[in-house]
């Protein structure tokens, strides 16, 4: 159904020449199948996959190779061969460091694992469904990568009311969409079918920019009789920008740092309607993919169907590389894309273009000039920002104005960078200006982390310690109890239990006081050592009265106790060997007695429990009082 | 095989801050010759002269600074300082005014503050600014239309003969300012050369700087933003004071519109980027700034033009407008301004 929509306009915006036409004179060609696959561990946004086969084995096409770890998606084996090897290998990325992938010797059979069956979707729940997504590794195929089944999986927790298609390819070159939707019209739609029926969108709406008419028509016919809209949007760069895209279709924004399943809408792009298409009807992974070869290095630009892991040189040797003519070889659009380090590395899930250029044709970049604030940035942004005063707070690396001035609202589409008449690398600058934020805040929460646990670890040190205090005020509590009850005891019995010798006390507290003493008196000698006053003179010479004060009362109350002791030893000793067996046994009862109070005591059992073995402490004494005064002396 | 890493985008316009500068001048062309057609080669040889001086000072501080002097002369900047400034000064001014403004502009109003980009100052308003409050005899005796000979002015400029009586007269802003009693009608009966609106050679030389300014928009060198501030509030605000036609008159709209050096501030000056308001907000504030302020100083002020003095005033707002003109950014509800960075 075509009908009338109303469009709306976001900020700004560019019209780079858009080269699209050197890449669409043929049909979808087959890429050759390329004797080593490298296929990466991440190739979408979140966590590398896991591998789950070991160097050596055998694998089939589409057999399941790694498995996503968090955030992320399956890794299928694109064509039967043998795991030649795990590890580092070229990696298209724009830092041209090596990641970790599986390499597969291909075995040229290209031979299906036996598991995969087609299914009706009609015969599946939204929850089956959801899980054949899952696990065909989908990611999303416009260049981000993020992977399908979550995006759904939150789509389905939100509300949604428009699922939007994403047909736009905004970006110079590509063609890889403009093909697809040419070619495989029907799959795209029966894929945005099931996406719909899962997120119980209300409607769906194909956005196609007006250079893709062939395209346009192509959807259109394959429509049907669904009631959906094919829309036709002005070509402007970047369009299809996720959050350009809903403005122009709906005139609404999505707010900033939020998604758009907030507003209720889901974008998907062509590729991943019909890779979703792909994995339910057929039950196939996401291997393989639509990928653009273009460039004026290039004999014969052309779209190729090729497998993920296909070494990026092997596809543009297919096209006519010539590597004399050849300066830089772009993965992704002039735009946003970035230049390739290794032409080993291979083909991804999001690599949707590969553009070979001439020096004509992409020249070095020329020195930048500084900057005039003539404004151009401003009315290209389509973000609404301010991109020269981002630039000037990004060389004086002001990180408060820049995320004043939202910074994290740059979508780094480059349309500042391309109105630039100065030739600043201005979204350079925000990208290094964003990682130097994201680096500084991570540091702070680490910091604060660290803080946090530090404090943590002070609470719990200091109410370990108030309980010790307070188990320790109890159990002395206790012991005051037991003793006073004791005493009791022992001030109705007719001869008191010799007591704690209250001499020996004194003693000890003495000692104390002596040592007490002499500790203050070196403290104060160290410290009039160090600073020579008057006043330390005279507190020197006080603490050395009071410790020798201290020393003659210990050595006065000592003799007397070492006097003591002997003297109130003899007589018991005496006594000693004229006690009955009555006697010894009484005293050993009473000691047991009161051995099991003390252990009681010391394992704070409560009053109940001692109460009894108090008593029998009492009654063992008693006895023993007994045996004593019953024996003759 | 080498393979250029590059960051994106790998494409870029092809159009270069030199270009600008060069449409600049290109656009200031018409201009120049109508004010040859009435003061012979005297605008001519300003321009030609301050940009001599201006490229020479230019490559001095830079020499100094030992930065590349050619990479820097080609960016052309200096060339517009010193073609804007030629057209400001009276034509046929003495050498030693051309080289004072001229290094004023330079030198100070931008290589010290770090060269191109970095001035805070219109460089050729703060050159001229410096001459007009030092040598106020000089730069205000415009000579009259059709009356200078070439030899009369070539001795004027370089050997500081004085003006023979008639060669010079007092331009209609002066005239206006300096009324004593009379009508309007009156007043410009009695003034030789009064065309349609202003004094002919003015409203001619005007028409000229609008008709480059509108090619300099038309080639989308700047925004309407500032131009249109300017000339609107001025045009509002002579329209609010005019005072009819009597003896208190303060001029007409159009008069003021086509007087002096308003359309060359217009669409010449204040759309110097560097030194003005950064968003186009903060443009069209910069421009309204302006005009007020020209027709202030004009009507009340002790100056009888006022561009040079408005734009400087405004470059000093310009700061401050930027942080309370910021656009509404995707996705926000409502612009971040003012000067509080933390998130409202």
């Amino acid at each position: 159904m075509s009908t009338h929509w109303t469009l709306h306009k976001f900020h700004g915006g560019i019209h780079p020449l858009e080269n699209k036409q050197q890449s669409t004179t043929m049909p979808i060609q087959q890429a050759a199948l390329p004797g080593l696959l490298v296929v990466p561990l991440l190739q979408h946004i979140g966590q590398p996959a896991e591998p789950c086969v070991s160097e050596g084995e055998h694998v089939y096409k589409g057999q399941l190779i790694a498995s996503p770890a968090g955030l992320g998606a399956a890794i299928h084996a694109p064509s039967s061969g043998v795991v030649e090897r795990i590890g580092a290998a070229p990696y298209p990325h724009a830092s041209g460091q090596p990641y970790n992938a599986i390499e597969i010797r291909t075995d040229g059979k290209d031979q299906w694992h036996p598991d995969i069956r087609p299914a009706n979707p009609d015969e599946l729940d939204d929850e089956q469904l959801l899980q054949r997504i899952r696990a065909a590794g989908i990611s999303g195929m416009g260049g981000a990568g993020f992977p399908t089944a979550t995006k759904l999986r939150s789509g389905q927790q939100a509300s949604i009311d428009t699922l939007i298609i994403n047909g736009t390819e905004c970006e110079p070159y590509i063609t890889a969409d403009d093909m697809l939707m040419r070619e495989r019209a029907a799959d795209i739609l029966s894929g945005a079918a099931i996406l719909q029926r899962l997120l119980d969108a209300r409607q769906v709406v194909i956005a196609i920019e007006d250079n893709k008419p062939q395209a346009i028509a192509a959807m259109q016919a394959a429509l049907g009789t669904r009631p959906w809209h094919v829309v036709s949007i002005p070509t402007l760069y970047p369009s299809g920008g996720e959050r350009q895209l809903i403005k122009v279709l709906t005139g609404k924004e999505v707010p900033s740092g939020g998604l758009p399943a907030h507003i209720g809408i889901v974008c998907q792009n062509v590729g991943t309607a019909a890779a979703v298409h792909d994995a339910v009807y057929l039950g196939r992974p996401l291997i393989s993919r639509i990928t653009t070869l273009t460039g004026a290095a290039l004999k014969q630009p052309m779209n190729v169907e090729c497998l993920v892991g296909t070494p990026v040189i092997e596809l543009l040797q297919q096209a006519g590389l010539d590597q004399t003519r050849m300066n830089r070889v772009i993965v992704g659009g002039p735009m946003m894309g970035f230049s390739l380090a290794d032409l080993n590395a291979p083909v991804i899930k999001t690599g949707n273009c590969l553009i070979a250029s001439t020096e004509q044709e992409m020249p070095a970049p020329e020195p930048a000039l500084p900057c005039i604030r003539c404004g151009e940035c401003e009315l290209a942004c389509p973000a609404g920002l301010l991109p020269q005063q981002l630039l000037f707070y990004a060389q004086g690396d002001d990180h408060e104005q820049l995320q004043a001035n939202n910074l994290f609202d740059c979508i780094e589409c480059g349309a500042c960078s391309y109105v630039c008449s100065s030739k600043i690398p201005l979204v350079q600058y925000y990208r290094s200006a964003k990682a130097d934020i994201r680096e500084q805040q991570q540091k702070q929460i680490k910091a604060e982390h660290a803080r946090q646990r530090f404090e943590f670890r002070q609470e719990r040190l200091r109410l370990e310690e108030e309980r010790k205090a307070a188990e320790r005020q109890a159990r002395a509590e206790r012991m005051a109890k037991a003793k006073a009850a004791k005493e009791k005891a022992d001030a109705a019995k007719p001869a008191p239990v010799a007591g704690s010798d209250p001499s020996a006390d004194q003693l000890k507290k003495l000692k104390i006081e002596a040592s007490m003493a002499r500790v203050a008196l070196t403290k104060a000698e160290k410290q009039l050592a160090q600073h020579d006053t008057p006043e330390l003179h005279a507190q020197v010479a006080q603490l050395k009265a009071t410790a020798e004060a201290a020393q003659q009362a210990l050595a006065a109350a000592e003799p007397d106790a070492t006097a003591a002791a002997p003297a109130a030893e003899k007589p018991a000793k005496a006594a000693r060997p004229a006690l009955s067996e009555a006697a010894k046994k009484a005293k050993i009862e009473l000691a047991m007695a009161r051995a099991a109070l003390k252990k009681a005591e010391r394992a704070e059992a409560s009053e109940d429990e001692l109460a009894p073995l108090r008593e029998a402490m009492l009654k063992a004494e008693q006895t023993l009082a007994d045996a004593e005064t019953g024996t003759p002396e | 095989m080498f393979l250029s890493q590059v960051t994106s985008p790998h494409t870029v316009r092809h159009d270069h801050t030199r270009n600008i500068m060069r449409r600049v001048i290109l656009a200031a062309i018409p201009g120049l010759l109508v004010s040859c057609w009435f003061f012979g080669l005297g605008p001519l040889f300003n321009v030609l002269l301050c940009s001599l001086f201006a490229a020479g000072f230019e490559s001095l501080v830079l020499k100094l600074r030992q930065r590349p002097i050619g990479f820097y002369l080609k960016d052309y900047s200096v060339l517009v300082t010193g073609v804007l400034l030629g057209l400001a000064l009276p034509p046929w001014s003495p050498w030693w005014l051309l080289l004072v403004a001229t290094g004023f502009a330079v030198v100070f109003g931008k290589q010290l503050f770090g060269g191109l980009g970095q001035n805070p100052f219109n460089p050729a308003m703060l050159g001229y600014v410096v001459v007009l409050v030092s040598f106020p005899v000089d730069m205000t005796s415009w000579p009259a239309a059709h009356a200078v000979t070439f030899s009369g002015g070539l001795s004027h400029m370089f050997a500081g003969t004085p003006w023979l009586d008639g060669w010079s007269q007092a331009t209609v802003l002066d005239s206006l300012k300096n009324n004593q009693g009379l009508t309007l009608d009156e007043l410009w009966d009695g003034y030789t050369g009064f065309g349609w609106l202003s004094s002919r050679d003015s409203e001619l030389v005007n028409l000229a700087f609008l008709l480059g300014g509108l090619w300099l928009l038309h080639k989308k060198v700047y925004t309407w933003h500032a131009p249109a501030g300017m000339l609107g509030a001025l045009f509002v605000m002579s329209l609010i004071f005019w005072g009819g036609n009597g003896s208190e008159s303060n001029g007409s709209p159009l008069f003021h519109l086509f007087s002096g050096a308003t359309m060359l501030g217009a669409f010449f000056i204040i759309t110097d980027p560097v030194s003005s308001a950064t968003s186009t907000r903060g443009r069209l504030l910069f421009g309204i700034g302006v005009g007020i302020l020209v027709y202030i100083i004009r009507s009340w002020g002790g100056y009888p033009d006022a561009i040079a003095f408005s734009v400087l005033l405004m470059n000093l707002c310009a700061p401050t407008l930027d942080y309370f003109t910021r656009p509404r950014t995707y996705g926000h509800d409502k612009a971040k301004r003012g000067f509080n960075t933390e998130g409202q």
